[in-house]
């Protein structure tokens, strides 16, 4: 109760300081939450190029119809394959003519259908790397009527590793501008500590415990990294709302996300409070 | 309790404040811990106090050992031994009253209590009519009064006064070393750091602890 009054009181005693607190604390989250929105994006963008991750094994015409269809059932069974779907010689034919209309005079002159029949290898949500995939075209590769596996070993290669570049990155950069908040709070708890200083020392002095003179400082530090984690997400959405408008289309955050960054601000403010204590506290 | 045994203190830039000190003070004792500045009278207190740790030797006060005790459990020294000092340090801009509820209220007392404790604490040391009158009111020898109603908040064993008289005319030093008397006589101990002999003489029956650039030079028990 003490220190709900006292950490009111500290915004009344000194509003602009703990509002600047908080916006300074806003702007650092804000930048964390411009590098999530567009990590996020990116993370769509590519989860959804991976849904387009497959194995195609091109078969021998003379393969015969029940050792592809045993192919088929062994291959389905595996736990990094979602499906696999036969493509006769006709389909591909028909397929190319659909796909490749400047192809037309060519397609439409064969005396032969030169395209071979296949097996799309659908993957299964997790096993999109280079690794399962590269598995999974060597397990289709074995069977002695495939004549050969494709699946852009090179694309696959980059889109991983451009998903683990920009993971690393965002992560490195919000987690800069993350601490760049929690020094805002440190600084800002530290100021409110001196201009408190008389007060702390006569705690101290007739034996207030520790946890008492602090609860209000870890309160009010709680609360700036609340109110500015707030006002970050806030922020974050006028931005994804223009660049939705103006620039093009993206995905908002998920709700989880910004619940868990507006407390995230809370938390780092309250570490950053108990960091500035410990120091100043030592101090006293 | 109060016990010093062999006690040195050492700063970093400073060197030896207090060089292999030891007496003790027993409960209701009233001593004056003299010497000129810089002496070690202010560090003996602020060591009582656990406010500083001895480098060598050890502190013992009410059962707690500066070698044993932890950061956290100091407050509990705290509320045992109480420390008024020559510039008062009271909360500006506020009153008497204030000033020693504040102490109350951060010492976990029930906040229907805190006036009338105030109240009653300020009476105790001959305060009450002035209880409404902020710091800047009131004159050196009331402001220390009001110090020394804050310091009593907590019912302390223990009372360490460091230079609690250096601000005040003769008159107001007369006030507060009879109030000290009165709360010495109610069985609380008084340990008062002091370079001025003029009050020491006023009371020859008092025990002197003398020190002299750290050393324990004078022991009036002991002097017989």
């Amino acid at each position: 109760m003490y220190a709900l009054r006292e950490a009111l009181a500290a915004v009344r005693r000194a509003p602009v300081l703990v509002g600047l607190s908080a916006g300074m604390v806003a702007l650092a989250l804000f930048v964390v939450g411009l590098f999530t929105l567009a990590a996020y994006n990116l993370h769509v963008a590519l989860a959804t190029l991976e849904e387009r991750v497959e194995v195609v094994a091109y078969i021998r015409d003379e393969a015969s119809s029940p050792e592809v269809e045993v192919a088929i059932q062994e291959l389905t069974r595996l736990g990094e394959v979602e499906r696999v779907q036969y493509v006769s010689k006709d389909q591909a034919l028909e397929q190319a003519r659909r796909e490749l209309p400047e192809f037309q005079e060519i397609f439409t002159g064969l005396n032969m259908n030169p395209l071979p029949a296949s097996l799309e290898i659908k993957l299964s949500s997790g096993f999109r790397g280079p690794e399962a995939v590269s598995r999974v075209a060597g397990m289709a590769e074995a069977y002695p009527f495939v004549e050969d596996v494709r699946f852009g070993q090179d694309w696959v290669d980059r889109l991983f590793l451009l998903r683990r570049l920009a993971g690393i990155t965002s992560g490195v950069l919000g987690l800069s501008f993350a601490v760049v908040a929690a020094l805002i709070i440190a600084t800002a708890i530290r100021i409110a500590l001196f201009a408190r200083r008389e007060e702390i020392h006569i705690m101290r002095l007739v034996g207030a415990r520790d946890g008492f003179i602090r609860r209000p400082f870890l309160l009010e530090g709680a609360a700036t990294g609340l109110v500015g984690g707030a006002l970050a997400v806030g922020f974050t959405w006028g931005a994804y709302w223009v660049g939705y408008r103006w620039v093009f289309a993206m995905e908002w955050l998920p709700t989880l996300w910004v619940m868990g960054g507006i407390l995230m601000g809370a938390v780092f403010g309250l570490l950053a409070s108990a960091l500035a204590l410990r120091r100043y506290l030592r101090e006293v | 309790m109060i016990q010093f045994e062999k006690v040195t203190k050492e700063y970093p830039r400073r060197g030896e404040a207090l060089s292999n000190v030891s007496f003790q003070v027993q409960k209701g004792e009233f001593v004056f811990l003299t010497g000129h500045s810089g002496s070690g009278k202010s560090t003996t207190l602020r060591l009582v106090h656990f406010g500083e740790r001895p480098t060598l030797g050890e502190v013992r006060v009410s059962g707690f050992s500066s070698d044993k005790t932890a950061d956290r459990d100091i407050w509990k020294i705290r509320r045992r031994v109480a420390h008024v000092f020559q510039d008062f340090r009271l909360l500006p801009g506020r009153s008497a009253t204030e000033n020693v509820a504040f102490a109350l209220e951060v010492t976990d007392t029930p906040r229907k209590e805190i006036r009338p404790r105030a109240q009653r604490l300020l009476s105790q040391v001959g305060l009450a009519h002035k209880s409404g009158a902020t710091v800047e009111e009131l004159s050196g020898g009331e402001q220390q009064r009001v110090a020394i109603a804050r310091a009593l908040v907590t019912n302390p064993l223990v009372l360490l006064a460091d230079e609690p008289t250096g601000n005040l005319d003769e008159r107001a030093t007369r006030g507060i070393m009879d109030l000290f008397r009165e709360l010495n006589a109610s069985g609380m101990a008084v340990l008062m750091a002091t370079h001025d002999l003029e009050v020491v003489r006023r009371f020859p029956s008092l025990r002197v602890l003398e020190l002299d650039q750290g050393r324990l030079v004078y022991d009036s028990l002991k002097a017989g």
